[in-house]
């Protein structure tokens, strides 16, 4: 009787191990390559939320640039909780960077007073607005350079404010699935307090990010890989995975492809910027 | 007979063609300076002198063959260069108003530079990242050149990937393949190295087992944009041995002495290209397809 060895369809999680000092080495690199030398800037600033992602990006950019080149911002509104308050500042101990906190609640409110009956998601995107512009002043004062910390799963499901998160000119994890944003951030000693705490964006009580999606990171990253690799939602469905997420996650992609690209541009010559006038961005 | 070879692992700064010679300049001062004796053949990574991804300013960007090899035999002359040396650099050619990604194999340093070979890249990748066809045009022949150093043929990186390539450089005599690169590093599964140089590493040492030839990778390192060409210049043995490699990120010059006789020694033990060139004729009759005619290198010979 010969043994009998069965080969999977395909590895669902192939796309989603990474060699966490290798991405390390890579992701400091590329931060040294586009501040430094491709910039001529020594500096970052990023806003430091308490949350893993951005402590990822602390800690990514304390390695590439130095702790002394890198400028913290924590940016609380009242009902910011005072977990993400003290996290952030774990960040800041940890790392031995630099920090400032700058409370946003005046600038929020006094916009909101005149905002005509703001909901939640409204008063979420303004915030997360206002955060963007305190990021962008404070750069011009600091000489640094702003540093995104949105990651991939977040951009693929759109669970991002348009023209907030995703603005900073440089991001190291935007390529990163949260679970692989989890891999490095354990490898580069990111305090377990802040690595294991549910992902929220604290812009109300007890939202989570999970809850706001409606599938935990871990189901989404490995729907997600499926969704990029490809494959069909029967395809995705026969090695597991429940056909309702994979309808959820794969809705969200299809929903917010706007929301990945610049603002649409009506089209009326032969030279148009980015459809005929292509330059890269490092030229 | 033996030869000496340097690969430069180049991180060139983005259309800044100027700045990116004077640091060639540097490089070939460093190479006269010694203790080591020069080497016989200089390689540099594809598009070295411009940065890969250029989009529309690969228009701005281009040479003539005969203009770029004069450049580098002006930066060679200007870093104290008195003696020839041989060079294979890849970057944007302007050949009449079409434009390739092409390699020279040059000599310079004597009365006029001499330009043995220019290959325009075959495989333009035009899909995901990749949008080379959308500027330039293909290369439409494969051939072979006599060097110092034997029978040697150019392949721009997506060329390598294509096993018909090096199969037909080795048939029609090389004993050398120069693999001017510039490899966007992807994939992050692999231990401790790229996915893509993963499959770089195979390839390499596929093609130099199998047919007997030496394999000399130029990658292009530094990021463009947030794509980092991921270096990793090799070379690798007619056994198909991986003799000595860089990392993906690091700038620096790849030194090796490599014996002709290696490679009668590798087909003597391994005679692979030998079986194939006997079992060719029948493999034809399956695999023969008309080349397109009334092509650019029809016209012009080359």
């Amino acid at each position: 009787m010969l043994p009998v060895v069965d080969a999977p369809l395909h590895r669902i999680d192939a796309a989603l191990k990474i060699d966490a000092a290798l991405t390390e080495r890579w992701l400091t690199a590329f931060l040294r390559d586009e501040l430094i030398e491709r910039r001529r800037i020594t500096k970052a600033v990023l806003g430091l939320s308490g949350g893993i992602d951005s402590a990822l990006v602390a800690f990514l950019c304390a390695r590439a640039l130095g702790p002394e080149n890198v400028h913290a911002i924590r940016m609380p509104y009242r009902t910011s909780s005072q977990d993400s308050l003290d996290d952030a500042q774990r960040i800041v101990d940890a790392l031995g960077i630099k920090c400032d906190t700058i409370e946003i609640t005046d600038a929020v409110d006094g916009y909101l007073r005149a905002a005509h009956e703001p909901d939640p998601r409204r008063r979420g995107n303004v915030m997360a607005r206002m955060r963007m512009l305190v990021l962008f002043d404070q750069s011009a004062r600091l000489g640094a350079l702003p540093i995104g910390t949105g990651n991939k799963t977040e951009r693929m499901m759109g669970y991002f404010t348009w023209h907030a998160d995703d603005t900073p000119p440089v991001n190291p994890i935007g390529d990163l699935f949260k679970t692989q944003v989890w891999a490095l951030s354990r490898h580069m000693g990111v305090p377990l307090e802040v690595i294991d705490k549910p992902p929220s964006a604290d812009l109300e009580a007890n939202q989570t990010d999970e809850g706001d999606m409606g599938v935990t990171y871990l189901t989404a990253d490995r729907i997600l890989s499926q969704i990029l690799a490809g494959y069909r939602d029967e395809q995705i469905a026969a090695v597991g995975f429940d056909l309702r997420e994979i309808e959820l996650v794969r809705r969200r992609v299809e929903s917010t492809h706007w929301k990945r690209h610049l603002p649409t541009t009506a089209l009326v010559s032969g030279t148009a910027i980015n459809e005929f006038y292509l330059r890269p961005v490092d030229y | 007979m033996t030869f000496d070879v340097a690969i430069v692992q180049f991180k060139p700064r983005k259309g800044d063609v100027a700045a990116n010679f004077t640091t060639l300049r540097g490089v070939f001062a460093q190479l006269l300076a010694g203790p080591a004796a020069l080497p016989d053949l200089v390689v540099l990574p594809e598009a070295a002198m411009t940065g890969y991804f250029l989009e529309g300013a690969v228009y701005e960007l281009s040479f003539t063959a005969d203009a770029f090899a004069a450049k580098l035999d002006a930066e060679w002359r200007a870093a104290g260069g008195t003696s020839t040396i041989d060079i294979v650099c890849g970057f944007y050619e302007n050949n009449d108003g079409t434009y390739h990604n092409s390699a020279l194999y040059a000599t310079i340093g004597g009365a006029a530079p001499r330009i043995a070979h220019v290959h325009r890249k075959m495989f333009l990748p035009t899909y995901g990242v990749f949008d080379e066809e959308r500027f330039l045009s293909r290369g439409r022949a494969l051939d072979v050149f006599p060097t110092p150093f034997g029978v040697a043929a150019m392949l721009i990186c997506e060329d390598a990937w294509h096993a018909i390539m090096p199969m037909i450089a080795a048939l029609k005599g090389a004993r050398m393949i120069i693999i001017p690169s510039a490899s966007p590093g992807r994939g992050l599964a692999g231990d401790g190295m790229l996915e893509s140089v993963e499959r770089w590493r195979a390839t390499e040492t596929l093609m130099a087992s199998e047919h007997g030839v030496y394999v000399l990778y130029a990658g292009l390192t530094g990021f463009e944009g947030g794509k980092g060409m991921s270096g990793s210049s090799a070379i690798v043995s007619p056994r198909g041995v991986l003799l000595q490699s860089l990392d993906e990120l690091s700038v620096a010059i790849l030194r090796a002495r490599l014996d002709n006789a290696e490679v009668d020694l590798a087909r003597a033990t391994l005679p692979l290209l030998g079986d194939l060139s006997a079992v060719l004729p029948d493999l034809w009759y399956d695999m023969a397809l008309p080349r397109p005619r009334n092509s650019v290198a029809d016209v012009t010979g080359r």
